[in-house]
């Protein structure tokens, strides 16, 4: 009876729940910000986690992330759920430590499914090579989960997600079309192929990924999460340098690209594009493309700005975890649009 | 005209019902959808934009909003007209899901080499006239003379390739040969895709 056993759908799951960039900044920019010499990384920058030194040599990374369900499947959720959360860690080139639980759940919903969801979690986490040391939960109308996750950090080796130089080769470890293709499964329009390659992927640790970037020049990192890649690559450029990208390059799972012809988008996708749209300059892009662009992934790969010479190698290492991979462009001297989409 | 009351979902729910009540008009024809807001009436108007169907949208309320889709005769055969030009062009009909061929020499089989090297022309020639095409080609070894200039093969390879077939050829093979600059047609690979294309393959052809 494994059907008692799926989630209620949200109504847009994953981190296609996230507020959108622009009415989030609004907020932020009110909240006065303190100040220690030690906050490394802090929420100024809208980097992946933060990252505070407690000695010369030791830094803490700390982040957090939980969001709705997007598969039915409650252990598959955990597994993505904590996969995503992990990831930040790994975005800022850290290890991860330890993990606390956080969980939304119904009062009336049968506790196996949180114990199949908290399972899933755990099971990534060890992967992780950290451990779970607690958590909090709430009850709440729909469910929710993800982690708060700790790592350890060289203070001189975090990576930071917006200090990319001209020259530098742009580098995406896991295919697009994750939130097109989870909306595309939402309403039974999805082939049990594409949901399934959509979920190896999300479910697959970013920790991998880092580790075959480990030993060449990496001069900025990111992962590519709600805000899409054209989002989260605007965050990367910070208006210092710009970037052109050359769509044939780009990996997407397949058949995103005909659920985005048949309009099988999210409003999370079209926020996306209203914050970033006009940054962006496509060069006769096909529409499903630029969806792809757009679309809002979850716990979606690591998108890194390399130094040219070692851009093959590194593409050579990502390759080998069997993720469509890809070196999709190159970041240019600032001049505008901030972004160029091309053949 | 016919009404889609579609607040209250999130996309891509709207759009979806939206596409639908437009494909079931028999001819021309207004669909106005209802919903609550702003973002659905953007994903909508790319809908419009899209099928190039008239649309028009208006602000009823705080979260009441109204697209019309005006629907002229004919409309929604160009649209699936022009949808299907574009999916011949990106996925052939003949293309078969991976199938691979493998071609690992200049010559089919061994021994009399200008028979073996006959018999590879006339085989590549074959295989871009056959209605199941291979999704990708690979070349190795000496195979990686057949994709340089002045093979026998390139014009059937490029008509080949025009056809979505991928060929691909081991970039440490016409290193190791010299013929690197020569390569005339297809794409330069590596171990790392030739073992993913075989492993990943459903069939595997070896002339």
């Amino acid at each position: 009876m494994k059907d008692e056993k799926n989630i209620v759908f949200c109504r847009s799951g994953g981190c296609s729940a996230k507020l959108g960039a622009g009415t989030l900044r609004r907020v932020l920019e009110k909240i006065p910000q303190g100040h220690d010499d030690n906050l490394l990384v802090g929420f100024s920058s809208s980097d992946d986690a933060a990252v505070y030194r407690l000695t010369e040599d030791l830094a803490i990374v700390q982040t957090l992330d939980f969001f709705p369900p997007m598969v039915k499947d409650p252990y598959t959720f955990g597994q993505i759920a904590a996969a995503n959360a992990l990831s930040d860690i790994y975005a800022m080139g850290g290890e991860v430590k330890t993990a606390l639980n956080i969980v939304c759940f119904p009062e009336k919903m049968d506790l196996t499914i949180l114990g199949e969801i908290l399972l899933g979690g755990n099971n990534k986490v060890c992967e992780a090579g950290g451990i779970l040391t607690g958590g909090h939960s709430i009850a709440d109308d729909g469910v929710k989960y993800g982690l708060s996750v700790t790592g350890i950090i060289h203070p001189e080796k975090v990576l930071k997600n917006n200090v990319c130089r001209a020259g530098d080769k742009l580098i995406l470890t896991k295919p697009l079309g994750i939130g097109i293709i989870t909306t595309a499964d939402r309403v039974d329009k999805a082939s049990k192929k594409a949901m399934a390659q959509a979920i190896k992927s999300m479910i697959m640790l970013n920790k991998y990924a880092a580790e075959a970037l480990r030993g060449v020049a990496v001069h900025a990192c990111t992962d590519v999460t709600g805000f899409g890649l054209l989002g989260h690559l605007t965050e990367m450029l910070d208006t210092k340098v710009a970037a052109v990208l050359h769509y044939e390059n780009i990996p997407y799972i397949e058949e995103a690209y005909a659920y985005a012809d048949d309009f099988l988008i999210t409003g999370a996708g079209q926020k996306n594009r209203n914050f970033v749209g006009d940054k962006v300059h496509f060069d006769n892009v096909p529409f499903a493309m630029e969806e792809i662009l757009f679309d809002p992934q979850t716990s979606g790969g690591l998108l890194a700005a390399v130094a040219p010479e070692d851009a093959e190698t590194a593409l050579s290492a990502i390759r080998e975890l069997g993720m469509g991979c890809g070196i999709i462009g190159e970041v240019v001297a600032k001049k505008q649009p901030l972004i160029i989409v091309e053949k | 005209m016919v009404t889609v009351d579609a607040r209250g979902q999130q996309c891509p729910i709207p759009v979806i019902w939206a596409k639908e009540a437009i494909e079931k008009l028999t001819g021309s024809g207004v669909v106005m959808v209802f919903v609550d807001n702003e973002i659905a009436v953007q994903n909508l108007t790319k809908l419009a934009q899209q099928k190039k169907y008239k649309m028009r949208s208006e602000k009823l309320g705080e979260s009441e909003f109204r697209a019309i889709f005006t629907i002229g005769e004919g409309d929604v055969a160009a649209a699936a007209e022009a949808a299907a030009a574009e999916k011949t062009i990106c996925y052939p009909d003949g293309v078969k899901e991976n199938t691979l061929v493998v071609i690992k020499n200049d010559m089919m089989g061994d021994g009399d080499e200008s028979l073996g090297k006959t018999l590879l022309k006339g085989f590549i020639f074959a295989l871009s006239k056959t209605e199941i095409l291979p999704k990708r080609i690979l070349f190795y070894n000496r195979g990686a003379f057949v994709t340089i200039e002045g093979s026998d093969s390139i014009d059937d390879l490029k008509s080949l390739e025009a056809q979505g077939v991928e060929i691909m050829t081991c970039g440490t093979c016409l290193n190791h040969y010299g013929i690197t600059d020569k390569l005339a047609v297809g794409s330069v690979t590596n171990m790392y895709v030739i073992v993913e294309s075989m492993t990943q393959a459903v069939k595997i052809i070896k002339p």
